[in-house]
């Protein structure tokens, strides 16, 4: 065997490699919030936030609809994807161990691992042929879809790691057993799962291509949820794509808005595991 | 609580027979309380089963959907090239290759610099130092997909276009792969887009890499290092050959992640369907195809033959993860029997 010098040598020059790789990774994440904060800075102001978008050619405009459009699409995907999940979870963790866990705990991750483009074809089918028009509420049902195995699977551990005591101590009070899990177990596992929803929505909040032919899109405000709905991503994709300097000034924007919506999900779901960790 | 006193009720009295009077207290408060617990298993059972039901529709109305096309084309779907809507006449290949051979050089970028910073973040870096790079490496994945791919237009490909392309095209030009197309190339093409995935799904292989490899048991790391091994040796040695089947599964699950990925693709590709042999070209992958032409498809087979590229990437990554699972699974779980009642 080579010497100890050698071997020491060895060692030193791959964990150079491995903090260089460290760094590699870092340098695009640098990067892209780098330009999107120099590039989206100089077009968000207050008609961006307020106002719709100028006809081709005209400057200036803002993207008021997609904004509202982004937050309606978020919000119809939580009230459908957020109970959906945290019940489908209840039963994994306090009535799992049966075969039909087994299905469905296999059926959630693989459900993660399925492409969003599909799951748009998928929604395309079911709601935007039958209803035969794009709306907020296809968009909508296709991000709740996306959300639903993470937010199962997050509960169905969380509950989980919760200790048999309190249950016992809970059932043993006389509590029917509804209850207790209701009011002790998803109590005390709700900080954790307040997270896990964080990370979901943080997750599908930037999701574009499953909007495509769901919401589609709209040059102005929706007329409701039943119609075209225009979002923060999706503008981006079609305002970057298009041949328009004022376009691109608008898709930078949107993107500087769009990210820092993610990351404040993203850092809220962090602060609420900091406040529960000391008490564990 | 329900008590004796609720079981006077009259409505509760009809549903017991007389002769039962002594057992009558336990057994009625009993099935009080099941009513509510029997309601409360029915609904989340339900709602768990909401989620098999979604799977198993997905590829159901996915068939249903492509059937025009799966009937009409077969196999030779799949090794054909004409993609013409007018004459309804369509092969998949382009966007085949467009999607293999992107998501392969992501592979080929991304692999090593995950498993670099998982080995890193688990076992060379100093305590004070994981935290916040894990933290930096989990924000790329945070980042939409949508905004890789105006970064990719607007930044990254003029610089590939102007600076990398020519530099590795100097070097490497002689091996058809890294020439420069004689039109020039414009920047987006499969090796922007490669670079992209690569990125997108590092944040993916290197957490789930560390997970693995965090798996390894304690004593057995202790055993190399008290033989004297240095750090690196405990991991070239030790931890990385009781990971190995876990690290393929992180890589197949990235893999997984690669195939589907849409926006940021579509943006830099070129969306052009050739087939071409350097990797400076425009391409086109199966994602970017759907995403570009659903919604405009008039024609029943069109609308089916993009139905069923979604179909094959459902199919494929369906295959991917049950492996990735399994592979990942089985090494994981012996931590989890490990650590099981310990803190984790």
């Amino acid at each position: 065997m080579a010497s100890y010098t050698q071997r020491k040598l060895v060692d030193r020059i791959v964990t150079g490699l491995c903090i260089c790789a460290a760094l590699l990774a870092i340098i695009p994440l640098g990067s892209v919030l780098f330009y999107v904060t120099k590039q989206g800075i100089g077009a968000v102001n207050w008609d961006f936030f307020t106002k719709l978008p100028k006809p081709v050619g005209e400057t200036g405009g803002g993207m008021a609809h997609a904004i509202v459009g982004t937050l309606t699409i978020l919000g119809i995907a939580c009230l459908i994807g957020v109970p959906t999940g945290i019940l489908g979870g209840i039963y994994l963790a306090e009535f799992g161990g049966t075969r039909f866990s087994k299905i469905v705990r296999f059926s959630a991750d693989v459900l993660t691992g399925v492409p969003s483009i599909v799951i748009g074809i998928f929604v395309y089918v079911i709601i935007v042929v039958p209803t035969k028009q794009f709306s907020a509420m296809a968009g909508g049902v296709a991000l709740a879809i996306l959300m639903l195995p993470t937010v199962v699977r997050t509960t169905d551990e969380l509950l989980r790691l919760v200790p048999d005591a309190l249950r016992e101590g809970a059932l043993a009070l006389g509590v029917p057993k509804w209850r207790a899990t209701v009011s002790i177990v998803l109590r005390t596992a709700a900080p954790g799962i307040a997270t896990g929803v964080m990370l979901a929505v943080a997750r599908v909040a930037g999701e574009t291509a499953p909007l495509l032919f769901t919401a589609f899109g709209n040059l102005g405000w929706s007329d409701g949820i039943g119609s075209p709905t225009a979002s923060l991503p999706v503008q981006i994709f079609n305002y970057s794509v298009s041949p328009y300097a004022d376009w691109h000034r608008q898709a930078w924007a949107a993107a500087l808005v769009l990210v820092a919506l993610v990351l404040f999900f993203n850092l809220l779901a962090r602060l609420l595991v900091r406040d529960r960790s000391p008490a564990r | 609580m329900k008590d004796a006193a609720a079981s006077e009720l009259p409505t509760d009295k009809e549903l017991v027979p007389a002769s039962t009077k002594v057992a009558r207290a336990t057994r009625k408060t009993n099935r009080d309380v099941n009513a509510g617990d029997r309601i409360f298993r029915g609904v989340t059972t339900f709602f768990a089963g909401l989620v098999v039901v979604t799977l198993a529709a997905v590829a159901i109305q996915l068939v249903m959907t492509a059937w025009p096309s799966l009937s009409k084309f077969g196999f030779h779907f799949l090794y054909t090239r004409d993609w013409n809507p007018v004459e309804d006449e369509f092969g998949a290949l382009p966007f085949l290759y467009g999607t293999v051979v992107s998501s392969t050089l992501a592979l080929c970028i991304a692999v090593p610099i995950a498993l670099g910073i998982a080995i890193f973040l688990t076992e060379l870096a100093p305590p004070w130092m994981r935290s916040p790079v894990s933290f930096l490496v989990e924000l790329l994945a945070a980042v939409p997909s949508v905004v890789y791919g105006l970064w990719g237009i607007f930044v990254l490909a003029p610089w590939l276009r102007d600076t990398v392309e020519p530099g590795i095209s100097k070097v490497l030009g002689f091996i058809p792969m890294f020439r420069v197309p004689e039109s020039g190339s414009t920047g987006l093409g499969m090796f922007t887009a490669g670079l992209i995935l690569s990125i997108m799904i590092l944040p993916t292989i290197s957490s789930i890499a560390r997970e693995v490899l965090k798996a390894t048991p304690l004593p057995l790391r202790e055993g190399a290092l008290a033989l004297g091994s240095t750090r690196w040796e405990v991991v070239r040695y030790v931890i990385l050959p009781y990971a190995r089947s876990g690290i393929v599964g992180a890589i197949i699950l990235g893999l997984g992640r690669a195939l589907g990925e849409t926006m940021a693709v579509t943006m830099v590709i070129g969306n052009s369907p050739n087939i071409s042999a350097s990797l400076f070209a425009p391409s086109y992958t199966m994602a970017s195809i759907i995403a570009n032409e659903f919604t405009e498809a008039t024609g029943k087979i069109h609308l089916a033959a993009l139905a069923e590229i979604g179909l094959l990437l459902f199919v494929v990554t369906f295959i991917l993860n049950v492996l990735a699972r399994l592979l990942v699974w089985r090494v994981a779980a012996g931590r989890r029997y490990k650590t099981a009642g310990g803190r984790t």
